[in-house]
């Protein structure tokens, strides 16, 4: 087989806490490689397909909370099986007809190759389409988060948010975020491993409802 | 390659990029001076130094002669 031609990468699933997949692909921003982005956070997103209408509401909504990402250090970086022409094409309509400017660099994957190494292609849904993927990745490379939505439902840019907080605040403060955290609400202590921990716990003044269930404010 | 355009010269993003790197600063210093994020900047960098008009020494990176001499030629007019 000539290596030139070859397609299609093994097919890999990326996993939370592990090095994100370092790639190289041609983007609406030039050659761009993940080591780039070290440094910043970056969401890597993918849609299914340009010119299409849920992805272009995404688009949008991308394109309206990246100012609120850049000042939490969040790079955005799209990706579909699209050409680079099309994207081109496709966020200069959104611009036209929207009044929209897309900031972030769309990743023009027409050989599949970063689709396939972060598994964002779904065969029951479409073998030519990737589906609605979220990759959170920290200023270190490592994979922090992912979302998985199906080709017909448009993602929460609210809930993207809240997640990037949550993960700042987990990094910063060395606590949990329980369910429906939102910043400003109290956080989990993490729970004690030991005995001994657990005992120090119950005498260690937190909003404690049992040895394993600690709450405080920042 | 975004840094040039399709006659080979450069575009002006990648003449102020090269600009700044003139003096040979780290490329973080590159985005401050540019206000570009620095996922462009390195890209830029490596297209740059592709196309012999930077190079790198010790994680900094400066124009070479021949970029030296692009910046001092004017940009082409459209």
């Amino acid at each position: 087989m000539d290596s030139t031609t070859q397609e299609t990468a093994t097919p890999s699933f990326p996993r939370l806490g592990q090095p994100a997949p370092a790639f190289e692909a041609q983007t609406t921003h030039g050659t761009l490689r993940l080591a780039d982005f070290k440094g910043s956070w970056l969401i890597l997103f993918s849609h299914p397909a340009d010119f299409t209408p849920v992805c272009t509401t995404e688009f949008v909504a991308f394109a309206e909370i990246a100012p609120e990402l850049k000042k939490r250090g969040v790079e955005l970086c799209g990706l579909s099986i699209d050409s680079n022409f099309s994207h081109i094409a496709w966020i200069r309509n959104i611009e036209e007809k929207f009044g929209v400017k897309i900031p972030f660099p769309v990743i023009a994957d027409l050989n599949k190759e970063v689709a396939t190494l972060y598994g964002m292609i779904m065969p029951g849904e479409s073998k030519t389409e990737a589906s609605r993927c979220v990759f959170v990745i920290d200023p270190k490379g490592v994979l922090r988060a992912m979302i998985y939505y199906p080709l017909t439902t448009g993602r929460n840019m609210q809930e993207i948010l809240r997640l990037i907080d949550a993960l700042q605040t987990t990094d910063k403060h060395g606590v949990a975020t329980p369910a429906n955290w939102k910043p400003g609400e109290k956080v989990i202590i993490p729970a004690p491993a030991t005995a001994e921990a657990a005992e120090e716990r119950m005498k260690a003044g937190f909003e404690t409802k049992d040895w394993y269930f600690s709450k405080k404010s920042l | 390659m975004p840094c040039m355009d399709s006659s080979g010269e450069m575009t002006a993003e990648a003449r102020k990029i090269l600009a700044a790197m003139s003096g040979g600063v780290p490329l973080s210093v590159v985005a401050d001076m540019t206000g570009l994020p620095l996922y462009r900047i390195r890209s830029a960098a490596r297209e740059l130094a592709e196309a012999g008009l930077a190079e790198e020494k010790n994680e900094t990176y400066m124009a070479t002669e021949a970029g030296r001499a692009a910046l001092a030629a004017p940009p082409r007019q459209a």
